[in-house]
């Protein structure tokens, strides 16, 4: 598994060099790592970066894999949009990445690819990011009604509301989370090799040191 | 009556239809008998696996991946240590990838002997399933005497697999395999010549290969329309590369193609099996990559103060993976199956994206279905072989 073979690594070296000459300046950045290509390109070329790379005979890209939205909240652009193809032809895989705050719509690529329709939903509904051109942008794994983006980083894992079959009512009411015990959530990075928070107490210590 | 009394008439599928293969919402739009528009409503079955997997260590998200399509459960944690693995640079003993190999293959033989009985079931037949759930329950007691549990197994784990299997469940393995086909041919003969069975799966859901890249389908599939297309030969990972297996192929692309494909799949399979357990007769040795991921022996833990702190700290605090970023992907039964792992150095995982192909293969519902009849709803939905356990996450 770790032995990626040199031959793959040069295949891999020179289909980078031909994307790099194909797509020219919409390319942002390119690298390989663990044996994978992973280009950067601006939202506003994604449409034309995916034809080039689905059309083009040295790339032929034309097997759809995936589409997932990624958090980074202390980003400006807080959000990739990472795009995974498959080129059967030459055996390899693609990764692409598009960087968007929470406003910036990208444009959807679901006449390229219609497999990129729940994709993008998914995108929208667990992340938010907001995609132009979209047939149909509902929500998709969520419940009907639900607000908020539960995959970003700043969505507590309980989430905000909890669901329950009311006998009385005879409907399914929506409550606020009551937890019966605070979440635990464990912190094992250790002491030794440095925290960036404040341990409960300590903000006083802090405090008595400045005054 | 007048042309304007004329209307599309809308019904609901599920969520609780036993031809839906678990929780499936489908407002079908109907001209008659004909299907006009099909809605699948999903995500009734949504766990936030996704969320939760970035809230657990590495070792503690393992179990999540047995819940994902819980027909196969070893299949898709052996993609999430494939990506751990690739991410942490971790070779894996040999002995682990032939254990590996063989646990995943049955887990092939699982999945599609549940599938394509259920799937008979679906257009009639109740004799199938009876059989074919006989055979599973046989299998799923070896992963219950290698792992300890029928289905959530947890058995494959970063660097390795959990434990070691005895002389004897191998044995016991290949004295199976020599009944099997026995009920295989059985089930064949109900199946395959069967007039009502093909006059409700012959011709109905072709996809062609255009439709198969740009709905990205995977898996059998993809392979009924011949297109031999099998990671476990493109893109060899474990040591599948020195096994010798046909890619069974279909022609017409129908249901009945991709029937065709599975049960050729599943003596493939045995095939894989069988030269598995010769050379694990031969290659006797660890099973895990001892190292920082993986806990030390128990002997060496009753003598030695530091394997006794290294086992607590790595299920307690578990281990580190460097940061950055891997896609891995294997062969499950029902396609391309892969985990998209970001890490950030720390004890957890950034970023899981899973990608299973059944989630492809159900949002083409309404570009296949559309034309056919109601009744071949049930018979499409059978022969894409929909989990929603890894459709929902």
């Amino acid at each position: 598994m770790t032995m990626i073979a040199q031959d793959e690594i040069a295949a891999l070296e020179k289909l980078e060099a031909h994307i790099r000459k194909g797509l020219g300046e919409k390319l942002a950045d390119a690298v390989i790592t663990h044996g994978e290509l992973t280009i950067t390109v601006a939202p506003e070329a994604i449409r034309d970066t995916v034809a080039w790379l689905r059309d083009d005979e040295g790339c032929l890209f034309k097997c759809f894999i995936d589409i997932c939205g990624v958090d980074y909240p202390a980003r400006e652009k807080r959000f990739d949009v990472v795009y995974h193809f498959l080129s059967l032809r030459l055996n390899q895989r693609i990764r692409i990445k598009v960087m968007v705050d929470a406003q910036t719509p990208v444009p959807s690529i679901i006449d390229l690819f219609p497999a990129a329709n729940w994709f993008e939903r998914e995108t929208y509904d667990l992340y938010g990011v907001i995609f132009t051109d979209h047939p149909d942008l509902r929500r998709l794994l969520t419940d009907y009604g639900f607000e908020g983006h539960p995959l970003r980083k700043d969505f507590p894992l309980t989430g905000f509301v909890e669901v329950r079959y009311d006998d009385i009512e005879g409907r399914v009411v929506y409550e606020p989370v009551k937890l019966t015990q605070e979440f635990r959530n464990f912190d094992f990075l250790s002491p030794w090799e440095g925290t960036d928070y404040v341990l409960p107490g300590d903000e006083k210590a802090d405090q008595a040191g400045k005054g | 009556m007048g042309e304007h009394d004329i209307r599309n008439f809308s019904i609901n599928f599920g969520p609780q239809h036993p031809a839906a293969h678990g929780v499936l919402r489908l407002v079908l739009e109907l001209d008659g008998e004909i299907v006009e528009r099909v809605d699948p409503h999903i995500g009734l079955l949504h766990r936030g696996t996704e969320k939760l997997i970035e809230h657990k260590t590495y070792l503690q998200a393992t179990p999540y991946f047995d819940r994902l399509d819980y027909v196969a459960p070893m299949n898709q944690e052996h993609a999430f240590c494939l990506a751990i693995e690739k991410l942490a640079g971790i070779e894996v003993p040999r002995r682990a990838q032939l254990i590996r190999v063989l646990y995943c293959e049955i887990g092939r033989i699982l999945s599609h002997l549940l599938n394509l009985t259920t799937q008979a079931m679906d257009v009639g037949a109740l004799t199938p399933p009876l059989w074919g759930f006989e055979e599973r329950e046989k299998l799923m007691v070896f992963c219950e005497r290698a792992s300890g549990a029928r289905l959530h197994s947890s058995y494959i784990r970063p660097g390795g697999v959990h434990q070691d299997i005895p002389e004897k469940l191998i044995d016991d393995i290949e004295a199976w395999m020599e009944t099997f086909p026995k009920v295989l041919d059985d089930i064949a003969d109900l199946l395959n010549e069967n007039r009502i069975f093909k006059q409700r799966n012959c011709d109905i859901g072709v996809v062609d290969e255009k439709e198969i890249l740009d709905w990205g389908f995977s898996g059998v599939m993809a392979r009924g329309s011949g297109l031999a297309w099998d990671l476990r030969r493109a893109q060899p990972y474990e040591c599948y590369d020195e096994f010798e297996f046909q890619i069974p192929v279909g022609k017409n692309g129908d249901c009945y193609d991709r029937y065709l494909c599975r049960m050729a799949e599943i003596t493939e399979s045995l095939k894989i099996m069988r030269q598995c357990i010769a050379k694990l007769r031969a290659t006797p040795g660890d099973v895990l990559a001892r190292g920082k991921i993986t806990p030390p022996r128990r002997s060496e833990m009753k003598t030695s103060m530091e394997a006794l702190i290294h086992h607590f700290k790595l299920y307690t605090e578990g281990f580190h993976v460097p940061a950055g970023e891997v896609y891995a992907a294997v062969e499950a039964p029902k396609g391309e199956f892969g985990v998209y792992l970001v890490g950030d150095g720390t004890n957890k995982p950034y970023r899981a994206k899973i990608r299973a192909p059944g989630y492809l293969h159900l949002q083409a519902m309404d570009h296949v279905c559309k034309g056919h009849q109601l009744a071949d709803v049930a018979a499409i939905i059978g022969t894409m072989d929909v989990v929603f356990g890894e459709i929902d996450r």
